[in-house]
């Protein structure tokens, strides 16, 4: 194989973890939504929490991205 | 409109640093760059609105004024919430960084004059790696150094959590370490990956416009990509606020680390 054809393969394998990183989020909005319905008092003290784990969920998705632009454009 | 086609230049454009003041210092190039241009402004904005908004201090507040008080009331607030009382003496910092990475990606979005040289085109610092492991390294450095000064060698307490049982001993402070250290890495690679993503997109999508157009008949559908990037506009500002945010509270988390090792 070309080593450019390679790199661009790799990529693309390297947007995969966006898969994870959207299950991720997604998972973390639904869940407050659902303990906001329950006890819509207590949502606003976490909003915090809440983005600060959305943050930290994000992160695994964005070394995908970053993963890619290495490979675009150090190799 | 070959125009359009002949202006045009890749999205990775955006993110070229460019001499505007060469200037250099032995074997180090030390210029003033597009870069320091845009930190340059940011700091400026961010000056003239806390100007703005206490100028005419009075007890009902003015619209500058609600607006200033808003900004602080909020970072107060969080820090207050993430390191206690003894944290507000780190609140300076922690408002400086905040308006300054808020300042530095909100600006980033401005659209740049059609026509202008290309070092004059907007830019964002923030979606520089080096600019965001700068700030990141601050963060962690002093969170080191008052983590010491504050509490000696008790500041090690940080890598041995309460409660873990004798067995694992060898192994948690070995992660806790390993954790400890990538911080810097994760708080810069989060601000620039999601800058430099946005803008990315943001351009992209601009391209799609641009190339609809240049079809002839079935520019028509230019309009979707359009109405896209529109949204993607509105996300972005989102995301400018929300990591400039998130820096910000991961900062005043760690800096409870210095002021109370033991968690």
């Amino acid at each position: 194989m070309e080593p450019e054809a390679a790199k661009l393969i790799g990529a693309g394998l390297a947007a995969i973890p966006l898969a994870g990183a959207g299950i991720g989020i997604g998972n973390i909005f639904g869940s407050f939504l659902e303990g906001a319905f329950r006890n819509p008092s207590a949502a606003a003290a976490n909003q915090q929490q809440l983005l600060l784990g959305f943050a930290l969920t994000e992160f695994t998705g964005l070394l995908g991205f970053v993963v890619a632009m290495i490979l675009l454009f150090v190799f | 409109m070959p125009f359009l086609m002949t202006m045009l230049s890749g999205p990775m454009e955006q993110f070229e640093i460019m001499q505007i003041i060469p200037v250099h210092l032995g074997a180090y190039d030390i210029s003033f760059t597009n870069s320091s241009l845009w930190m340059v402004i940011g700091v400026a904005a961010v000056s003239l609105f806390m100007f703005m908004a206490t100028r005419r201090l009075s007890l009902v507040p003015g619209k500058m004024q609600s607006a200033g008080e808003t900004l602080y009331i909020f970072i107060a607030d969080m820090l207050r919430g993430a390191a206690g009382k003894e944290g507000m003496k780190f609140f300076p910092y922690i408002f400086t960084l905040f308006m300054f990475i808020l300042a530095s990606n909100l600006l980033g979005l401005w659209p740049s004059i059609p026509g202008t040289p290309a070092k004059w085109h907007t830019f964002t610092p923030t979606s520089h790696l080096i600019v965001t492991l700068a700030l990141a390294m601050v963060t962690f450095t002093l969170v080191v150094v008052y983590g010491f000064y504050k509490n000696g060698l008790g500041f090690l307490k940080l890598f041995v959590p309460a409660g873990v049982p004798w067995w694992l001993m060898w192994l948690i402070p070995v992660i806790e370490v390993v954790s400890f250290l990538s911080r810097p890495i994760s708080l810069a690679i989060r601000l620039f990956a999601n800058m430099l993503a946005g803008h990315l997109i943001f351009k992209i999508f601009a391209g799609f416009v641009a190339s609809l157009l240049a079809a002839g008949a079935w520019g028509v559908i230019a309009i979707l990509p359009l109405l896209g990037n529109f949204a993607v506009y509105l996300l972005e500002i989102l995301v400018a606020f929300l990591q400039a945010y998130v820096f910000a509270i991961l900062s005043c988390i760690y800096i409870n680390d210095a002021i109370h090792p033991s968690h």
